[in-house]
């Protein structure tokens, strides 16, 4: 396999199904992510939508079709898959910290442990970036003390310690209370801004036409449509799109 | 569709969601030292009335009782060290027999599986003297004998159904973890080994200490079953100090409500305190 180089696709899907028995989740998704890209994954519950992210990161095995990610084929059986997530970054909408752990030493277990970096280096980017979650003073607390907005922004810099190419974005405003959905969408459209490459599923419709380069929608199993932000949201092609859109506008 | 609800979670009640099996505002009278202080009072009352009825000759149950007290408690000690140390073997052979019951490999998960169902099904007694007659009473390692006396076969017996049960509270309690914590943990790729021992098993432990507390202060008072296969321990010297008084019936409640007293005031505040962190832990949850 020829080795990947930044001008190629960061993720390429071609063709991916998955099943869950004999539900078909994913029928043939296909779909590109340049370096750099900010695409958002819409649609209704249920449409596939956290099933595709979690595929790209190898959490949900698929039954057929490839997935590239940095010229890695994620469905191979000898697919190295620490190799794969030390690339990719995740969020999850349920925050997922460890909670006998605190903030600190979340952020710091997969670089000292998984990479067995140096310990004072890695200490000072996860206070670093702590401070880029606007957490400083939070170091020493403990997932339970924090407010789900703060959770949420601890799991993203826990993620970012692993300095990955990619980050996924699994509905993380989801479960949060309206008034802290913004604090964690600063803090993604910072990183959309710095040139991550993220992969979002969101229901925020309005914050998918601020950072998407590119937003993709989703129904049943397959990508509807897609297109620029302006363009799929305000003049839907399908008839699928336009229902979709006026329920959660 | 969300793909993080693992399958079964626990089939041990003290697991479950406390809400969903305790109505809550439900005050348990608390029972306190004196209870079981006027509780043997109550037994001695009776049996001096029975003492009554058969003459002033012989020594009042409280004197056999103070006679004989320093044998009986010795033999109550015993009762606690088969028991501390059939836990602790029963521990030591559970936790791992737990882990292998959630291996990756099918063949290892299934005999793992079927070894923990059969010992946890099997009734203690014939579990006890399945060890007592087929553990051979010596054991050559290396050139060395090690002997195996009776009561260490006891502990070996005693073992067998802790080893299971432990095995079923390590499955119950790692399964019973949001699934959400192996998805974050394999996406920053933590092993399968370094998710177990650095993320789940910690915060399981947590959970496993009430039900494991529970299994201990079962095993405390079935290690009296020792005495059917000729152990000195509390309930064999009880039955026989009865006998060397002569076998009286006015000293049968005594005697034995005096072992019952022992085994409350060990076992009753374990128990306390199992509920009490069980209640902890379900309100920090």
């Amino acid at each position: 396999m020829p080795a990947w180089t930044p001008d190629q696709p960061m993720v390429r899907l071609s063709d991916v199904r998955k099943s869950f028995g004999e539900f078909e989740v994913l029928k043939g998704v296909s779909f590109d992510v340049k370096k750099g890209e900010v695409i958002c994954i819409i649609g209704p519950s249920g449409s596939g939508k956290s099933t595709l992210i979690r595929c790209i990161n190898a959490l949900v095995p698929i039954n057929s079709g490839s997935i590239l990610v940095e010229g890695l084929e994620v469905n191979d059986p000898a697919l190295d898959k620490l190799a794969l997530r030390r690339k990719v970054g995740m969020v999850f909408q349920q925050y997922n910290l460890f909670p006998h752990k605190n903030a600190l030493q979340n952020i710091m277990m997969a670089p000292l442990h998984v990479l067995k970096q140096d310990r004072g280096e890695v200490e000072a980017r996860a206070h670093a970036l702590l401070k880029k979650v606007r957490l400083e003073g939070k170091a020493d607390a403990y997932p339970g003390e924090l407010s789900g907005g703060q959770q949420q922004r601890v799991a993203i810099a826990r993620s970012l310690a692993m300095r990955p190419d990619l980050m996924l974005f699994d509905e993380v405003t989801a479960a949060l209370d309206p008034e802290t959905v913004k604090e964690v969408l600063v803090t993604i459209r910072e990183l959309a801004q710095e040139g991550m490459t993220c992969i979002l599923v969101t229901h925020e419709m309005g914050f998918a036409r601020e950072i998407a380069d590119h937003v993709y929608f989703t129904d049943h199993g397959i990508i509807v449509e897609h297109g620029p932000p302006a363009e799929l949201l305000d003049n839907p092609r399908e008839e699928r799109t336009r229902a979709f859109l006026e329920q959660v506008l | 569709m969300k793909t993080g609800t693992p399958g079964k979670t626990t089939d041990l009640p003290v697991l479950l969601d406390v809400a969903q099996i305790a109505p809550k505002n439900i005050r348990l009278p608390r029972l306190r030292l004196w209870h079981g202080v006027a509780l043997f009072g109550a037994v001695l009352l009776f049996s001096s009335i029975a003492g009554a009825q058969t003459g002033p000759a012989e020594a009042s149950p409280i004197a056999v009782i103070f006679k004989w007290m320093p044998l009986l408690l010795r033999g109550f000690l015993f009762n606690l060290l088969l028991s501390v140390l059939s836990m602790a073997l029963g521990t030591i052979l559970g936790v791992p027999l737990g882990l292998m019951q959630l291996s990756n490999l099918r063949t290892l998960r299934a005999c793992a599986w079927a070894f923990t169902q059969f010992f946890r099904n099997a009734p203690w007694l014939v579990l006890l003297f399945f060890a007592m007659y087929l553990v051979p009473y010596q054991f050559e390692l290396g050139g060395v004998i090690v002997p195996f006396p009776d009561w260490v076969k006891a502990v070996i017996g005693f073992a067998l159904p802790v080893m299971a049960n432990v095995a079923e509270i390590v499955r119950g309690a790692v399964q019973s973890l949001p699934g959400g914590q192996w998805e974050a943990a394999e996406s920053l790729a933590f092993t399968r080994r370094q998710t177990m021992w650095m993320i789940i098993l910690p915060q399981c432990l947590q959970r496993m200490l009430p039900p494991w507390m529970n299994v201990y202060s079962i095993i405390t008072m079935s290690t009296v079953l020792a005495s059917i296969v000729g152990i000195n321990e509390m309930l064999t010297l009880t039955a026989q100090v009865h006998n060397a008084e002569g076998g009286r019936p006015d000293l049968l409640a005594p005697l034995y409500g005096f072992a019952l007293l022992c085994f409350f005031i060990y076992c009753y505040p374990i128990n306390l305190w199992t509920v009490r962190l069980e209640r902890r832990f379900h309100v920090k949850s």
